[in-house]
């Protein structure tokens, strides 16, 4: 059991893949200007990462070392296709704000990062767990930056008005640089700065 | 005209990393150094000029609504839009290895120059985003998607060599310790992306 909790929580702080890692910025920075696609987009590469994997591991003994990256994008591809599909069905208006960044998580480097150092030499169920955490701690960044921006960028929170009306008649303006693409790399600059300096200190 | 407009558009305004963040990783990572910067900028220009034509043409005549109407009208109706993913990554994987093959046969020197990265770019996020926005905005013709990826490529080739330079300089500055290394590049990104912002009204 204490290994079940290390491969889950560990990638949500210690190995985080996205602020210590440094893998799959591309997609973490472009759906953060409101929580809502955020959480669609965390929750997707969620499934996907611990899916691949899982699958991965169960073919692992059968894949000719020298065409796996074919084989691997080709299984990621599939599920992002079913990702795709689902989010056309039952979610249409985050599918249209998430755009292309629903198929770029196939290239996401998270998913082949994990496949490549984790699923290969790892039995399905370990490597389904440690898919689960990553996805879950690159869901936890992304959801940190979303909630900034769009808290000081358009005042609300999932699209309800969170800073009270008399603050904007007091003189509160919402910052709006907060929602174009720069303020993402610096908040998330400011994210890694304070969960980097968090771990070193213990 | 709307070509160069085009071209300077995809250059500046819509610039890959400063805009939309993509190919994030390999910037972040590769960007130590000015050389191997501009060999891995190289790199994906050089593939993205070829990829989105191929990939414009796999979509006109394979994957739009419609699209399989040239083979047998009854064909109409068929939409193939569902495979766009596998296909577009099927295709970049396999022109990126024809790729490494033909450069390596016929000139051995540019090779060596971009050597390790060739087979890396299949992954970058560029590529693929690249394609998939030339699908989305439905460009009239070849050439116009060949342009775009070419000055989407040279963007971003501008963006790492940028990046790069920086960070050379950067090596000899005091920064927090917990910011070291890629925190700060973060934080330089996001302020070259607001003086990149200043671009944005331009209209040619």
């Amino acid at each position: 059991m204490a290994n079940v909790k290390k491969l889950l929580i560990e990638p949500l702080r210690k190995s985080n893949p996205v602020t210590v890692l440094v893998l799959g910025i591309c997609s973490c920075l472009a759906v953060t200007a409101q929580l809502k696609p955020a959480l669609v987009m965390g929750a997707s590469v969620t499934v996907v990462t611990a899916l691949s994997n899982f699958i991965i591991s169960l073919l692992r003994k059968g894949i000719p070392n020298r065409i796996r990256i074919i084989v691997q994008l080709v299984v990621v591809a599939t599920l992002v296709i079913l990702i795709d599909q689902f989010l056309k069905a039952f979610a249409y208006e985050v599918s249209k704000q998430l755009s292309v960044y629903v198929g770029l998580i196939i290239t996401n480097c998270i998913i082949m990062g994990r496949l490549e150092a984790f699923a290969l030499s790892h039995g399905p169920w370990e490597s389904f767990l440690d898919g689960l955490g990553n996805g879950l701690g690159y869901s936890l960044v992304l959801v940190i930056v979303a909630f900034f921006r769009e808290l000081l960028g358009s005042g609300t929170l999932l699209g309800y008005q969170v800073i009270p009306q008399s603050l904007y008649e007091a003189g509160y303006q919402n910052n709006g640089l907060m929602i174009l693409p720069p303020m993402a790399l610096i908040v998330i600059g400011i994210v890694m700065w304070i969960n980097n300096s968090k771990t070193e200190s213990k | 005209m709307s070509l160069v407009n085009l071209f300077l558009r995809s250059v500046f305004i819509d610039n890959m990393i400063f805009a939309y963040f993509l190919g994030m990783c390999s910037y972040l990572a590769v960007s130590k150094t000015v050389k191997t910067s501009a060999g891995l900028g190289l790199a994906v220009t050089f593939v993205l000029v070829v990829t989105v034509p191929v990939n414009y043409l796999i979509n006109k005549y394979l994957l739009a609504p419609g699209a399989l109407a040239w083979i047998n009208p009854a064909w109409a109706s068929v939409d193939l839009s569902f495979l766009t993913y596998i296909l577009f990554i099927a295709i970049i994987a396999a022109i990126v290895q024809i790729l490494e093959m033909v450069i390596e046969t016929f000139t051995p020197s540019l090779h060596s120059a971009l050597g390790i990265f060739l087979p890396l770019i299949a992954v970058n996020c560029a590529i693929l985003g690249c394609s998939l926005f030339m699908q989305e905005r439905g460009f009239s013709n070849v050439g116009e998607a060949a342009v775009f990826g070419l000055g989407s490529g040279l963007g971003w080739l501008l963006a790492i060599v940028a990046i790069a330079a920086i960070r050379e300089k950067l090596r000899y500055s005091k920064i927090p310790k917990g910011l070291q290394g890629v925190g700060i590049s973060f934080i330089i990104t996001g302020l070259m992306a607001i003086a990149f912002m200043a671009f944005m009204g331009i209209k040619i």
